[in-house]
Order: C-alpha cells, then structure tokens, then sequence
C-alpha cells in the first residue's frame, strides 16, 4: 500500500511539474501509437467492409484468421519484426531497427487484425440495415463499404480507439524492435518495464497511472462523442 | 474532410523526421542492463556528446543478446562483460579489436537472515560450497549475460558442479539483473549482482551484500566495433570516435568520476592487458 | 424525362417467375407485365407474396424459376428507384441523403445540388434540407425517402407499403407525391395494405393470392366486380 500511495503522489507531482523527460516519453508514445492506429485503420477499415459485405470463396477462413490474429503475442510479433528489419534480415537495408518507425511497424502488425474484425462487425450489422436500399440504389461494392464506413463513422471510433488502446499498452513488441533507447524510443510501457527492472517500483507504477489516466480521458472523449453524435444524427 | 487528412499527413511526417533521428549523427551501441541501470550511461553519455556532438543510442540488453545484436550489424559497437565470449565473438570475424576499459566487481547478495552462514566472509569460492551444501533460495540469471558467465565460472571455481548440484532451491529466472533482483528480494534468496546494479537498486527487501572484495570477482569491461568488412553500414569513424574517447584520460576520468553515495562503481584500466 | 428514356427498361415482364423459400413456393408461376407510364398496384393478403414479387420485378431478388426481362434486356436497369416500407436513411442531413444517391448515379456538384434543392422542395421539405435525416419524424423520413428517388428521375419507381407506419395526414402527402412524380412521366409499382389507397391511385391491380396470381386487370373493373372469390373477399371485407 505503501508503493501505492508513494505512486499516485509521484504521478501528480510528475504531471504537475510538466517533467521534461516525462513530457517526452508520453509525447513518444502517443506519436507512435497514434501513428500504428491511423496505419491500421487504413488497412483493417477497408478490410473489416469488404469481409462484411463481400462474399467469396475462402471467406470464412479469413474470418477465423482474423479472430485468432487478435490474439497475437506482442512478444513474438516483436521478434518476427525484429528479424524482419535487422541489418542482417531481409529488410535490414533500410535500417529501420531500433528507431520508432519500427515501434509503428510492430504495432501496426499488433492492431490490424482487431481493428478490421471489429470493423467487420459494425459494418455487417449496418449492411443488414442499409443492404437493399444500397443495391436499390446501383451502389457497386467499393461505393457501398465507403459509404457503409462513413455511416458507421462515430461507432468506428470506438474500433479505433480500441486500436490505440492495445497499441499504447502494449510493451512486448517494442522494447524489442525499439531496443527502449532513451530519449530515442523510450515509449512509457518499456519504461515502465526498466523502471520496475530496476527496482523503482513507486516511479513504473507512477508512470503506469500517467498512462491509465490517458487511455481513460481518450475513453471518456470517446464515449461523450458518441453520445452527441447519436442525438444529433439518429 | 480534407483539412484534417493534411493535418495527419503533416503529423506523420514529423512523426518521421523523429524516426530518422533528426539530423544529428549518432551511433547505436549494444551493451548490458548492468551498465544501463548502474546509471553509468546517464552520466558517461552527456560528456561524450558535449565532447564530440555525436549521440549514443543504446540498446541494453544481456551480454549475450548484445553480441549477437552486434553480429548481425545491427549496432556500431558494443560494450560488454565477458572477456571469454568477446574473443569468441571477435574470433568469428564479428569486430575490430578488443579495447579494455574500466572493470568493477560482482558482489553475493544474500538475505540478512543468511540461512547458509557466509555473511561476512571474503572467500566466494567458499561461501559457493557452503550454499551448495545448505541449498538456501539462490537466484540466477541464466542468461546469456556477463554475469551468469560469471556466476557459472565461481561454481566451477568453487568446486561444484551446478548443473549437477541444482535443485529447486536454484531459481533459473532467464532475465536481466534488475528482475532477478527483485525476484531475489521477494523470495529472500542469495544471488550475484554487479555492484553498480545493485548499488541503484531501489527494492531490497531484506537483502544486503553477504560477499565482497575477493580478487575472482572482478569483472572487465571491453569495447569493440562491429566489423565493417562484414557490414559496411557501420558507422566506423563515428564508433572509433566513441571507443577512443572511452579508453582517453578524459573518458576515463568521466568513468571514475561516477559515484552512488560518495561511492565509485567502476574502475577505469584502458590500456591494460585485462 | 422525355419519351425516348421509356424504351430502355420498359415493359417489365416476368414469365413463369418461382421464389422458393425454405421449402414454401412463395411466388408460383407468376406471369405479369408492367406496363409504361401505368400505375400497377400489387394486393392480395399478407403472406401472398407482394413484397417478394415487387422485389423480383425491381431485380433485387433473382427468381429459383422463370425469367424476368426489363425491355429488351436481362440484367436490371439503371433507371429505377424505390421506397421501403420503412425509410432507409443514411447519418447524413435530408439533403446529403439525396445528395448521395445523386453521386451514386455520377451526378455530382452544381447540378447534383439543383436537383437536390428541387426535389426537396418538391415533397414540402425545402426548408429543413440540411437537418440529419434520421432525427425527422416518420412522415418526413418518408418523404427524404421520395424526395431521393423524386431526383433520380426514375423510368419505374418501386414502392413497398410506404404508408404502413404513417398517419393519415402524412399518408396523404406521400400519396400526393407519388402522383406527382407519376405524372412526370414514372411508372409506379406499388404494394399497400389500403383497399382505400388503391382504389385512389391505381391504374393496373395485380391480385396475388398464396403465391400465384389470382387477377390481372383494370382497377376499376377490380374493384367494381372482381371475379375471383379471393378477391372478393378482399373487396368486400377489406381483409388483409
């Protein structure tokens, strides 16, 4: 209890003082992991509507793929990207190891599949809502996801924020692909973990509720948008 | 719609610029988790690049991953603990030349109820028999880190054959020495610890320092860059840089400038046969 | 609109159309011709298959049996619209609403907006184009609903109950549009509930009973004798 209440005091005065280092890393982690969530949202949106609206052979294998890839071990998506971009990989000519585009890379990796699974589900239960009206209407399938995604626009959020989620919390990946370089690729999560690895228990569980804190506020901000756009739209 | 998709390209591409590592030069430098959380490179760093403008990225990792991670290319030098295994390495072909720099010590840590009875003493090849024998809660790294070579290199020294000998009062905990650390204070079991990690370790529990000072204990530093024959990426002039500066008086005066409580950690020795 | 636009997908015929659905024949051999410029009203009791057949003749739905032929083609046309039972609104404003379905058709920019503005005008919702559509009440959603297929400017409307939910005044006003997009010149296929509806707006009466076509003929000659004892019944008693 001791540590606990050592934390939050710890927390409030990092927070209040506006601490250089820690400005940085939570500024880090958000770049990053706002960055891997706007990647897979460009690849998993477009992905979740066409698995909810398109039919073809092979479908649902997909489908169960998808499910199983989200829960992938960050831990060996770490490794698997890390032998990828390594000099002495098949990638490594672009040396991207150890730096924070490696960090989205890996995080990319992490979220697409929940991101387009998700997707699939907001999107399949507004196809079912809007399906003869779009044929009605001639729309072609890539007329139809586009306009099914821009409908389900405010509950996508949701998806997407479930993304970021995942991706700021996650440490597995990173602090192998990002090697937790100081001031360089140090993200709050491997903090975290060097800062417990070192024995300052007070500081990791401080800096872990800077992050809970910001997840949470991101969740309310969410959930209050929601709530306006439903009274405003229908 | 349009404005915000602008706004997120410009954010991406700044994000980018932080990627490329703005347009100062640097080097990545693969080392432990007992040089990175002794504190030594928070203090040695800053002095370099005010020095020379280069920046040091750092990879802390065990002795083991370091080597490998240099073997690949993917750093430009690495600063290890195990003399024997830097050999091997440099024998493959992986680096330059080996450079001593600085050395510190290994310490037993214990718990202060010290079930096996060798607090105090100054013999570790000793104190190792004895805790065979007693088979108090003994945690290990078994990683391939410069301290677990260490570590198997006393038992041997001590006369025990650890792979025999351990039981379930050997704890194999695969991790670095911050976690064994901590799973040492939680179960308040005996383990090897380089003094500058424990030096700045925050969590003891009940744990102190039950073995200290023996000769065996010494543990060296080196330095090598990454061979650019094999990876021509490698920064080497940058590298050089950062090898010669750590073995030049000023570099070593920056090592043993590094104290905990009034306390030194590491020994400069450049130059040395070690 | 003009005369030469009618020849495209125009007459509709099904011939020896079958819907098989778990098991049951839903549509049983149906043969019926939409005429142009007609206003044909599909009736019959609930379960006798109007809301099927009005889905096979638009081509929303591909028969298990028999053909259905759009003028001289196969595959259905781009010059037909239609209305549900309940409005299908996007999260859009009334006028985005019929803004993409314009865009939908490659209709885009300033003539997009013209006739947005004027269809919108047109069903009586020229003052609340921009509010969200789904806020509106049923009435208005409806009339959204017509609005869209009003700036199509379709060669056959399709219309499945599209009063059912709505009160009589709104009725009333969807009917007035209806009449007004069909004296444009589109030809209204429509199914209702309401024998009093009917008896206002339709040219051709479609009587389907069970699943086959009981009566095809002039609406008047169907509600003044019809000779079949199924649509007597539904003459006289108003059943449904």
């Amino acid at each position: 209890m001791d540590t606990i209440s050592q934390s939050f005091a710890l927390a409030l005065s990092m927070v209040a003082h506006l601490d250089a280092r820690l400005t940085q890393i939570v500024g880090l982690s958000v770049a990053v992991s706002l960055a891997s969530t706007l990647c897979s949202a460009v690849i998993g949106l477009p992905l979740g509507a066409a698995m909810a609206i398109a039919r073809f052979p092979g479908r649902d294998p997909v489908i169960v793929t998808l499910n199983a890839a989200m829960g992938l071990p960050p831990v060996v998506v770490g490794l698997l990207v890390y032998l990828l971009l390594s000099r002495a990989g098949p990638l490594g000519a672009f040396g991207l190891l150890f730096t924070p585009t490696a960090m989205v890379i890996a995080q990319t990796i992490l979220i697409v599949p929940i991101v387009a699974a998700l997707t699939r589900q907001v999107v399949e239960d507004a196809w079912a809502e809007y399906r003869e009206q779009l044929r009605s209407l001639d729309a072609s399938w890539w007329q139809s996801s586009t306009t099914l995604l821009w409908d389900t626009r405010w509950s996508l959020l949701t998806v997407l924020l479930a993304g970021f989620g995942r991706a700021a919390s996650e440490v597995g990946a990173v602090i192998i692909v990002g090697g937790n370089i100081d001031g360089v690729t140090r993200v709050m999560t491997t903090a975290i973990a060097l800062e417990t690895s070192k024995g300052d228990l007070a500081l990791a569980l401080g800096l872990g509720i800077v992050l809970l804190t910001l997840v949470m506020a991101l969740n309310v901000g969410a959930h209050l948008t929601r709530q306006w756009a439903r009274a405003r739209f229908g | 719609m349009k404005t915000w998709i602008r706004n997120v390209m410009l954010a991406l591409g700044m994000l980018g610029a932080v990627g490329a590592g703005a347009a100062e030069p640097f080097i990545v430098v693969a080392s432990t988790t007992s040089t990175e959380q002794s504190g030594l490179f928070a203090h040695l760093l800053p002095a370099f690049e005010k020095d020379t403008g280069i920046a040091v990225h750092v990879v802390a990792v065990g002795t083991g991953q370091a080597l490998d991670i240099g073997r690949r290319g993917d750093a430009d030098v690495v600063f290890v603990h195990d003399k024997a295994a830097e050999l091997k390495w440099l024998a493959e072909g992986n680096g330059v030349q080996r450079y001593p720099v600085m050395y510190n010590d290994f310490v037993l840590i214990g718990p202060k109820a010290d079930p096996a009875h060798v607090a105090g003493g100054k013999d570790i090849a000793a104190a190792l028999k004895k805790i065979a024998q007693a088979k108090p809660a003994f945690v290990s790294r078994a990683d391939k880190s410069g301290t677990y070579s260490a570590e198997l290199r006393l038992w041997r020294d001590a006369g025990v054959d650890i792979a025999k000998a351990k039981g379930s009062w050997y704890r194999e905990t695969g991790s670095g020495m911050g976690p064994a650390l901590n799973t040492a204070a939680a179960l308040d079991a005996y383990l090897l610890a380089d003094r500058g990690t424990w030096l700045n370790f925050h969590n003891r529990g009940n744990l102190e320092i039950v073995i200290e000072g023996d000769k065996r204990l010494f543990n060296q530093y080196g330095v090598m860059l990454v061979n650019p024959a094999k990876h021509p990426q490698v920064k080497k002039d940058l590298g050089q840089k950062f090898i010669d500066w750590l073995v030049s008086p000023r570099g070593q005066q920056v090592i043993a400038s590094y104290t905990i409580d009034g306390e030194q950690l590491f020994f400069p020795n450049a130059g040395s046969d070690s | 609109m003009g005369d030469a636009a009618i020849a495209e997908g125009l007459p509709i015929v099904a011939a020896g159309v079958g819907v098989v659905r778990r098991g049951t024949r839903v549509l049983d051999a149906i043969d019926v011709t939409i005429e142009p410029r007609a206003r044909t009203f599909i009736l019959g009791a609930n379960g006798a298959g109007k809301s099927t057949l009005l889905r096979v003749l638009h081509g929303l739905l591909a028969p298990d049996a028999g053909t259905v032929t759009w003028g001289s083609g196969r595959s259905r046309p781009a010059g037909q619209a239609m209305v549900f039972q309940r409005p299908v609104l996007l999260r859009r404003s009334a006028a985005g609403n019929v803004r993409h379905a314009l865009a939908l058709r490659g209709v885009r920019g300033i003539e997009a907006q013209r006739r947005t503005d004027d269809a919108l005008s047109r069903v009586g919702l020229g003052e609340i184009g921009a509010r969200p559509a789904r806020v509106l009440s049923g009435g208005e959603q409806q009339r959204v609903a017509l609005a869209r297929a009003w700036a199509l400017e379709p060669e056959v409307l399709f219309l499945d109950e599209p009063t059912a939910s709505l009160d009589p005044p709104a009725t009333r006003a969807v009917e007035s549009i209806v009449e007004a997009i069909h004296a444009r010149g589109t030809t209204i296929v429509m199914t209702t509930h309401s024998l009093g509806q009917a008896k206002r707006l339709a040219d051709t009466v479609i009587f389907l009973s069970a699943g086959k076509v009981t009566e095809c003929t002039d609406a008047s000659q169907f509600f003044a004798s019809p000779h079949s004892s199924e649509g007597r019944i539904f003459v006289e008693g108003e059943r449904l």
